[in-house]
């Protein structure tokens, strides 16, 4: 809500939500309908102030199962117990310590973890697909069950890359897509499957560290390269035992007779024609659509990217072998007196070759990344000055985590920060009806740096104290791959 | 949160754009590339055009004033000019058909399309490549986007860009009592400005059964000043009825004979007159139809201040 309007003496505001600037009578709306002056003041009058004022009442945080466990009675061991926020709660939207300031001593130095629950307007996951597949075009809207949550984002190598939530589809379109973009957000964040659907492309589900699927079928490989990229690792292996190699690639298709590797190895012109737009020799785009057909395109038969051979250069008995940047698709074809490829069993050497592009490629996953940035209020759970903080994490003095996990925290303003979730303990994310969705944060540093920028030391709690005034904790494993928070120098930017 | 809102329908084809009063729904049909380059440039233009238009509000809302420079403001002038000769009337007439064009071209631009339209809140910008038609629900009351109760086929080869419905239902505000008179015209804007002014003119004037209010009696800043605004409209006869729409009727005729628009189509409590539609536009069905391209029940007009 923007400041208080203006009033003028027959109750008629100024409306500053746009440069309109309408003045509005009581009880009438302003040009867009959007805004009113009830009994002075101007209101929004479409759904989205109401969820903003839930918030800002302070909406109780929705527990989430299965995180908290009975306490075995175990005694807590000061500096092997880092204690995470998950389940902790949080403070928002009061300007008060937060839950959990808890002290160990690690190493005959007094280490503080500030833990907290963060609410998260801004927040959302980036997710890489490890894909050639044409999952739709960039910028795309991805949807959950009908509603806009994400989209397609600038592809990666070997990988589609999705960009879901962010406050625009939290809380700035309607209740159900907030709704539906916090659920998805929750899901994929605590490791379920999530299916999702691109406009113009097509149905992927994803589940963080696992193999995505794509249009119902499960991606095995990464590709070893591009089109043009296979046929210069693999020219010298073809050698002698095939005339033609055609790569079929979405992006850039590769033909060995025509490809500078194939020229260096002295391989003859085979009189191969192929649709597209050449590039530079022996280089293709566009061979056909993209799509989930070979190489990511969105073809099922590979002759189809082919013109009719050359016929005073080519020659009957020319074989071709015809591969996909996986190798997840291949046929080998022998032209016949009319010049037309035939489809003919393919060698074992060449199965072999298609065996080894296929081995080069890597297990295909979808990962998840969570990113969000903790607020001024969360920092202010922290400490007393809010900057402070920000300032103690960039300078390499506060170590944060996410659940124990570690966080890249973005360098510049704020403390923006993304984790693997996969890192995290299970169930780590929870979520408030605003919506938002509610990560564990921690901050770690030493107990004197923390009274140094002005910590709030009258709330730390010793560690061996947690045990008794509170039963309902969880202990869990540490990841082998999560380096011990309290071991972690914290690095400039503070990652890993 | 940001001032405008830029988002995809929820049937992932139509872009909803807004910004203050303007509220636009476009559709356009081409390959993904170019359908997709066509919403991004619509995007882009669409990011200042309330700016554009605010930086020269105190203008636009003036009779016959200086020059606007903008290219959506300067659109509004052209379109309402040749009416300024016989009536009240400031370039703010114009705003949302002249809007819808700006963003249309900004569109075309950008990609060829096959069919393509800008719907400013009833007031729409059309593309149609050659062999294309649109089907275009009309309604009879504004306000009530559900009432369709005619269809107008409208085919490229037609030259008509621009459709506009005005009336004293919907926000704008209506020196007249038709319900509903929607104008097809060359462009958008022109389409806008003569539907306001045809709509001004179904009128009784003097009539008892008519609760008229002054503009800035109800909309402060309203261009149209201490003129009286149709409020309500009692119970009428339908010798009244038929002589409201003779005298609109008879102004929608001028316009058509002068090109200024190529045919309208009047309402007023029950009883339809069309003016100029025949050849190619004739086909109005009577009976409800699809509603192909209907105004977005939450979309409304920026026209508050246009009539006269």
């Amino acid at each position: 809500m923007s400041a208080i309007p203006a009033k003028t003496e027959d109750g008629k505001i100024r409306c500053d939500a746009c440069p309109v600037l309408c003045y509005i009578r009581d009880g009438a709306t302003g040009a867009c309908d959007r805004y009113a002056n009830a009994g002075g003041e101007l209101v929004r009058v479409d759904p989205h102030v109401l969820l903003n004022k839930t918030l800002a009442e302070g909406q109780a945080v929705v527990p989430f199962g299965g995180s908290v466990q009975d306490w075995d009675g175990d005694l807590l061991h000061a500096g092997n117990t880092f204690v995470t926020a998950i389940g902790a709660g949080t403070t928002y939207p009061d300007y008060k310590p937060a839950p959990f300031i808890v002290a160990a001593e690690v190493e005959g130095v007094d280490m503080v973890t500030v833990v907290t629950e963060g609410i998260f307007s801004y927040c959302g996951v980036k997710i890489k697909i490890d894909t050639d597949r044409h999952l739709g075009p960039e910028q795309a809207s991805v949807r959950a069950q009908g509603e806009a949550v994400g989209h397609v984002t600038t592809g990666e190598y070997g990988s589609q890359m999705l960009s879901l939530g962010g406050v625009h589809h939290l809380t700035g379109g309607s209740k159900k897509e907030g709704r539906v973009t916090c659920d998805t957000l929750l899901e994929l964040c605590n490791g379920k499957a999530v299916e999702l659907t691109i406009d113009g492309g097509s149905t992927v589900i994803v589940e963080a560290g696992k193999a995505p699927i794509v249009n119902g079928q499960q991606e095995e490989r990464m590709r070893v390269g591009c089109g043009s990229a296979t046929i210069g690792m693999f020219a010298k292996q073809w050698q002698g035992k095939v005339d033609e190699v055609v790569v079929v690639d979405d992006h850039i298709t590769g033909v060995l007779s025509e490809h500078q590797a194939g020229k260096l190895l002295g391989i003859p012109d085979t009189g191969i024609k192929l649709k597209g737009r050449k590039s530079t020799p022996g280089r293709y785009f566009q061979v056909a659509e993209p799509g989930t057909g070979w190489g990511g395109t969105d073809i099922s038969d590979p002759l189809s990217i082919l013109l009719p051979f050359d016929a005073k250069v080519a020659k009957p008995g020319t074989t071709m072998l015809m591969v996909s940047t996986t190798g997840e698709h291949a046929g080998y074809y022998v032209l016949d007196d009319a010049l037309q490829p035939v489809e003919t069993d393919m060698p074992q050497a060449l199965q072999d070759s298609v065996a080894r592009i296929k081995e080069n490629c890597e297990p295909a996953l979808s990962t998840v990344l969570f990113m969000g940035g903790a607020g001024g209020s969360l920092r202010a759970g922290v400490t007393e000055n809010p900057v402070r903080l920000t300032q103690s994490v960039k300078s390499a003095l506060t170590y944060v985590t996410c659940g124990g996990a570690p966080a890249y925290v973005w360098p510049g303003g704020g403390i923006t920060l993304m984790v693997d979730v996969t890192l995290l303990p299970q169930n780590a994310f929870g979520y408030v009806p605003t919506p938002a969705l509610v990560a564990p944060i921690e901050f770690t540093l030493r107990l004197d740096d923390y009274a140094t920028l002005g910590g709030h030391m009258d709330h730390v709690r010793r560690l061996e104290t947690l045990a008794g005034d509170n039963n309902k904790r969880l202990r869990v494993a540490t990841r082998r791959d999560s380096p011990w928070p309290f071991n972690m120098q914290p690095t400039k930017g503070g990652g890993r | 949160m940001p001032r405008q809102q830029m988002r995809l329908l929820p049937d992932g084809k139509r872009l909803h754009l807004q910004d203050g009063p303007i509220d636009l729904v476009i559709g356009a049909e081409g390959t993904w590339e170019a359908v997709t380059a066509a919403y991004q440039a619509a995007r882009a233009r669409f990011a200042t055009l309330l700016d554009e238009l605010c930086a020269e509000l105190p203008l636009l809302r003036q009779e016959a004033g200086q020059e606007p420079t903008g290219e959506t403001a300067r659109q509004m002038l052209l379109a309402t000019r040749p009416f300024a000769a016989l009536d009240f009337i400031t370039p703010m007439a114009a705003v949302a058909g002249a809007g819808a064009d700006t963003i249309l071209a900004a569109m075309l631009r950008a990609a060829p399309l096959t069919r393509a339209y800008v719907n400013n809140g009833g007031d729409i910008a059309l593309h149609l490549a050659p062999g294309q038609s649109f089907a275009i629900g009309m309604m009879v009351r504004p306000e009530l986007s559900t009432i369709l109760d005619g269809q107008i086929v409208i085919q490229a080869e037609d030259g008509i860009h621009g459709i506009a419905t005005s009336g004293r239902h919907g926000r704008s505000f209506s020196l007249g009592i038709a319900d509903a008179v929607t104008v097809l015209a060359d462009s958008a804007a022109e389409a806008d400005a003569a539907a306001t002014m045809i709509a001004n003119r179904v009128d009784l004037p003097g009539h008892p059964a008519i609760t008229r209010a002054q503009a800035i009696s109800i909309q402060p800043d309203s261009d149209l000043g201490e003129r009286l605004v149709t409020r309500a409209v009692a119970a009428l006869s339908q010798d009244e009825i038929e002589e409201a729409l003779d005298h609109g009727a008879r102004h929608a005729g001028l316009l058509v004979e002068s090109g200024l628009i190529r045919a309208a189509a009047l309402r007023l409590a029950g009883s339809t007159r069309l003016v100029g539609l025949s050849g190619p536009v004739a086909g109005i069905a009577r009976a409800p139809t699809t509603q192909t391209n209907k105004a977005n029940k939450t979309n409304k007009e920026w026209r508050s201040h246009a009539a006269g």
